[in-house]
């Protein structure tokens, strides 16, 4: 996914993901963002979020841990 | 996923929480804790902390099981989901004195954001002043948030890190079975190492075998749920996002239901148990403690749960309420019923120059 914006939100406090995230969605005209995340809540945190902003959302386990979320509009 | 875990993975799973300690609150008091404190994490951290001596208060001084309950049953939640994940290193000693300020926020209101719902849906209007109070600390904290605030990112640890907590509560457990009450002052009563309230609020306490029960129970439910009931405010303001203010609804009208089935319900401003009706310091407390648990990531509840979860910098939070709570005592800060104390707001004021000047400095850059 080499034209992915990322948003790198692993390791922060809820909720700064999901606020990252938002801002990535709405600051970016892109169609596809990337989001980095450690923990199962901010997965679901940003998966929720992305979900209601319209996008589709596909996640996969990072092999060092943690989770990349995908999102499409 | 199981059908049960992606229930409370979804929109309900804060909903399906709420309602269980809504009605397990209630019962704790119908079976024995004190007056619409079925579960207060300050109140029972305060406790603890008489418990194990750091403050000298007598009538409130009780190992609470349900908190232990709570890091228990996080910690089954996590590991049995593969989410025990050991973590550190996003500034604890911050988080500490957050956890410090945080109760002594919530000791002058007699109360943290659980107890505020919980005495509410007991009829205690004096708590509204205090919600308010919560409502504003959260939008300051909120306005932080937005500026760009962050305490830094946390980092994967070794196991040990993440199972400090659980083994401090299991050495907790310990001494409240064991009562290790070994030495005896002048007149004859027990000095230590662990004390136990014979009157006032630490002396009203449920069996020890349920409150670990319910404490286990909502410990699990609130892991997989992420239940927080400071998240509740902020989400709405941050992003109209009322799907953890609908687990707090929910506690709130199961709360009530069960005191009036109960009887326990008694509407009113004055005379309510362990509160006062300063309605100013119950405000400011709770808004310190607000600002605190915001700029914190959670509420006191969540950051028992989280450091169930291997989260050793929620733990450091932990650890600053079970001190905080001990200086609250020693230093006279602490409210009673009969309204806060001279030293209380001094505290207060201190705490929210503290936060504020960590809201306004802690914007690590954190680019994407």
């Amino acid at each position: 996914m080499s034209d992915a914006y990322t948003v790198d939100a692993s390791g922060l406090s809820c909720p700064q993901p999901v606020l990252l995230t938002r801002q990535a969605l709405r600051d970016r005209a892109r169609d596809t963002i990337a989001v980095l995340v450690d923990t199962a809540t901010s997965r679901d945190n940003v998966r929720r979020l992305a979900e209601r902003e319209g996008c589709q959302v596909d996640v996969e386990e990072r092999p060092e841990g943690g989770y990349r979320l995908v999102l499409r509009r | 996923m199981s059908r049960i875990n992606r229930l409370f993975i979804s929109r309900w799973g804060p909903v399906l929480t709420g309602i269980a300690i809504g009605i397990l609150a209630p019962l704790l008091v119908y079976w024995g804790n004190p007056g619409n404190m079925g579960v207060c994490v300050a109140c029972f951290t305060r406790d603890m902390a008489g418990a194990l001596g750091l403050h000298r208060a007598a009538a409130v001084q009780y190992m609470r099981p349900e908190i232990i309950g709570f890091v228990f049953g996080a910690l089954g939640a996590s590991l049995a989901y593969k989410e025990f994940r050991p973590r550190s290193g996003s500034a604890p000693l911050l988080r500490f004195f957050l956890g410090m300020f945080s109760i002594i926020g919530a000791l002058v209101f007699l109360g943290c954001p659980w107890r505020a719902y919980l005495r509410l849906a007991g009829g205690d209007w004096s708590a509204i002043a205090g919600l308010l109070g919560l409502v504003v600390g959260v939008v300051i904290g909120v306005v932080f948030l937005r500026r760009g605030y962050s305490l830094g990112r946390t980092h994967p640890a070794p196991q040990a890190v993440g199972w400090i907590m659980p083994a401090l509560m299991g050495l907790l457990l310990f001494f409240l079975l064991a009562a290790p009450q070994l030495g005896r002052d002048a007149n004859g009563d027990p000095t230590g190492p662990i004390f136990f309230s014979t009157a006032g609020p630490g002396a009203l306490a449920a069996p020890i075998a349920i409150a670990l029960g319910v404490g286990l129970l909502i410990g699990f439910l609130a892991q997989r749920s992420r239940f927080c009931t400071v998240g509740a405010i902020r989400d709405v303001i941050l992003m109209r996002d009322s799907h953890l203010l609908n687990g707090v609804v929910a506690l709130v009208v199961a709360a009530a239901l069960t005191n009036l089935v109960l009887g326990q319900f008694r509407s009113g401003f004055t005379d309510q148990p362990v509160a006062h009706g300063n309605a100013l310091w119950n405000a400011a407390g709770m808004a310190l403690s607000g600002l605190a648990f915001t700029l914190a990531g959670g509420c006191p509840g969540r950051q028992v749960f989280m450091s169930g979860e291997g989260d050793a910098d929620a733990g450091m939070f932990v650890i600053g309420m079970l001190v905080g709570a001990g200086l609250s005592h020693n230093l006279n800060l602490a409210s009673s019923p009969a309204g806060p104390t001279p030293y209380g707001p001094i505290a207060v004021g201190i705490g929210l120059a503290f936060c504020v000047i960590i809201g306004l400095t802690m914007r690590e850059q954190v680019t994407a």
